[in-house]
């Protein structure tokens, strides 16, 4: 008999296990719905801000922009976040619940042997976790998005345009590339670390470091390498932007909005302050075409991409390594 | 019939065939068929110390093998390189003319392995377990379910079947082990501790359900375990394993005339002296003096139970009788406890242990 027959076949009932214990579990639903609440409420908010600044703007005799339904998602209300925000917040916990105790609770509770003794070669095991977890969020992603577009043509009566919902598929399959960086990361811990609550706590340390304090760290640092910056050496001031960015885009959080500043606001033509100040200088007051949008937020992407796959790797290789017997 | 070479120089000799068809000169035209489990110069090494030392084993085809040794003699690492779980360090091993570490799913595909402590998902009912085994192995769904119906019965599950498995008491987790492992109906069984911490009754039935994967089924079974009576009851074969090397191997019965042709011959008695007037304790220093006076006799010692232990050089009981009646004792019992395993067991830690002094890992 083939090996490698058998082993897809081993790969594909491991995988719906997996997925359906995620899709069965409490912690998941928990979460999906806390996801769907918040994105109600902020969907709630972002109506009632775009309309207050639509009337604004129409007794000024001025249309807000061509993109109002765009907006939705990235206007916050008198009290509360944006959904985008909230997806860059709440997409990390998400794909750390998923994987955090990925590889940990088959080892803690011995079924690690036992699925090993299965006909399967070791690394189905991880695979199989990791592709359950990320179809998991894909899933995850893409109901909470379209229930939002949804949500958002009924109460606010706007009407999407194609580009419009082009740039939402692609900004959902980004926050996905994102997501699933995290759940790499949670998997890489659950491999690394022999209990469970270790490798909670370690992703949920590293989330808050990029989260919270990088930024603060790396402005931190620009201006300890370039002092001219407060006194306003122009010079400084850009090699200090520079810096701080450079350091900040090491955090998918930090990348994340990036990408979501460009593909849902084509108004935004580049994110590098230089080419900014060049660009406007003598260009015709227009939107930036979706397919250079794309172009914006590339980088970006395969960075996540890049940092998703080292972490899947690190836990691959970790996990191939590691003793079998608990 | 059976060799086991710890000796370098003679796994040397082999190591030049990769193919499994090297065979025991005892079985030449057979020998595929015949030897299902082989291993030939297996050598774990972990750091500086060496689990399992150039391990040769070869099991036949339905018999049940017995692995026995103390805690952290490297049996666990044996089975899992069987296994193709953990890569030898050198040498080779051999299932059903599959190479354990290139093949492991063919491997795998064809030996139940049951894990010291198995744990199932806990959160799943012990059926949903066993069916997820099964289509694991490649039955459909229809397939998965009708075997685990089946083998619940045989094990004797069938009304915890649909509670979650984290509910299980450890007999009962074993059990399912049991029924986990047939899901994929192996030829080969190899069980690591199968009946540790298990209360003495559920001891009885897992021995019997064992016996009778060999008896009924006609498949190999290697077990490992340090309970000696447990592998004296099924096995049909053991190999004596201390500090990864197998020291001794064979049918118990065997073994024990080797202790024995080695010089060993062990005895416990229970005397009195005829006359009830010499108390207890004189009665005791009279037999042990006139027990140390019998030609060939090493040593006399007292057992826990009260029962005096006899070491000699050859079997001495046609003498010890005489010497008994002739001076006035009643020999309430006597046994000779060469053949069993305890002794055997304990003969051969003592003899591998004065050899080398070396701890096991």
């Amino acid at each position: 008999m083939d090996e490698a027959r058998i082993n897809r076949h081993g790969f594909k009932v491991l995988f719906e296990k997996e997925l359906t214990d995620h899709l069965e579990s409490w912690r998941f639903w928990i979460l999906f719905l806390l996801l769907i609440v918040v994105g109600a409420a902020s969907l709630r908010g972002a109506v009632n801000s775009l309309t207050s600044a639509a009337q604004q703007a129409s007794a000024q005799g001025a249309q807000l922009t061509d993109f109002m339904f765009l907006k939705l998602f990235t206007t916050s209300g008198s009290a509360i976040y944006s959904f985008s925000t909230f997806l860059a917040f709440l997409g990390p916990v998400i794909g750390i619940m998923l994987g955090f105790d990925a590889i940990s609770s088959e080892r803690a509770g011995g079924t690690l042997n036992r699925l090993a003794a299965q006909p399967i070669y070791r690394d189905t095991i991880i695979n199989a976790k990791f592709l359950s977890g990320s179809v998991t969020l894909f899933i995850t992603v893409f109901s909470a998005g379209l229930l939002f577009t949804a949500g958002g043509i009924l109460i606010s009566g706007i009407e999407p345009k194609p580009e419009e919902l082009a740039r939402i598929v692609v900004y959902l399959l980004i926050v996905w590339v994102y997501m699933s960086l995290w759940l790499a990361i949670a998997v890489l811990f659950s491999v690394l670390s022999k209990h469970a609550a270790t490798a909670a706590l370690g992703c949920i340390a590293l989330w808050l470091f990029f989260t919270m304090f990088l930024s603060l760290l790396a402005s931190g640092l620009a201006g300890l390498a370039f002092p001219g910056a407060s006194g306003g050496n122009v010079l400084d001031v850009i090699s200090a932007y520079r810096l701080s960015t450079g350091i900040n885009r090491l955090s998918p959080y930090y990348l994340l909005s990036e990408v979501t500043t460009v593909m849902m606001n084509p108004n935004v033509r580049s994110l590098d302050i230089m080419s900014t100040l060049e660009s406007q200088n003598g260009a015709i007051a227009s939107y930036l075409p979706l397919g250079q949008s794309l172009l914006q937020v590339w980088p970006q992407t395969v960075a996540m991409i890049a940092e998703a796959v080292i972490c899947f790797g690190a836990g691959y290789v970790c996990f191939m390594n590691k003793e079998i017997r608990a | 019939m059976f060799r086991t070479k710890t000796k370098e120089g003679q796994t040397a000799e082999n190591s030049g065939g990769r193919v499994p068809a090297q065979a025991p000169e005892t079985a030449p035209a057979a020998a595929v068929d015949e030897w299902i489990i082989r291993t030939q110069g297996l050598t774990k090494v972990y750091g500086d110390v060496t689990a399992v030392d150039h391990l040769d084993l070869s099991i036949r085809r339905g018999e049940v093998f017995g692995l026995l040794g103390p805690n952290g003699a490297g049996k666990t690492t044996t089975t899992l390189m069987l296994l193709g779980l953990t890569t030898p360090t050198a040498g080779h091993a051999w299932i059903d003319g599959h190479d354990c570490t290139r093949e492991a799913i063919l491997v795998k595909k064809e030996v139940g392995y049951l894990p010291d402590n198995v744990g199932f998902y806990q959160d799943m009912t012990g059926r949903d377990n066993l069916i997820f085994s099964g289509e694991m192995n490649g039955l459909s769904e229809d397939q998965a379910k009708e075997r685990a119906k089946e083998l619940l019965e045989r094990v004797g599950m069938t009304a915890a079947a649909d509670r979650k498995a984290g509910t299980y008491s450890r007999g009962m987790r074993q059990r399912l082990g049991i029924a986990d492992v047939l899901m994929k109906d192996p030829k080969i069984i190899i069980m690591d501790e199968p009946t540790l911490g298990i209360d003495p009754a559920g001891m009885h039935e897992l021995t019997k359900l064992i016996r009778d994967l060999s008896v009924k089924d006609g498949r190999t079974i290697l077990i490992s375990s340090h309970e000696l009576y447990q592998i004296q009851e099924i096995s049909d074969r053991v190999g004596i394993f201390v500090g990864g090397k197998m020291i001794a191997c064979g049918k118990i019965g065997e073994l024990g005339r080797q202790i024995e042709s080695d010089g060993s011959y062990t005895l416990d008695i229970k005397a009195r002296a005829a006359d009830l007037n010499v108390s207890q304790q004189d009665s005791d220093d009279l037999l042990r003096r006139l027990l140390s006076k019998v030609a060939g006799v090493r040593e006399v010692s007292e057992n826990a139970d009260g029962t005096v232990h006899i070491e000699a050089d050859h079997n001495i009981e046609a003498e010890l009788l005489a010497l008994m009646v002739g001076n006035g004792f009643v020999l309430r019992e006597m046994h000779e406890t060469g053949g069993d395993l305890d002794t055997i067991y304990r003969k051969y830690f003592e003899k591998e242990g004065g050899n080398n002094g070396r701890s096991a890992d």
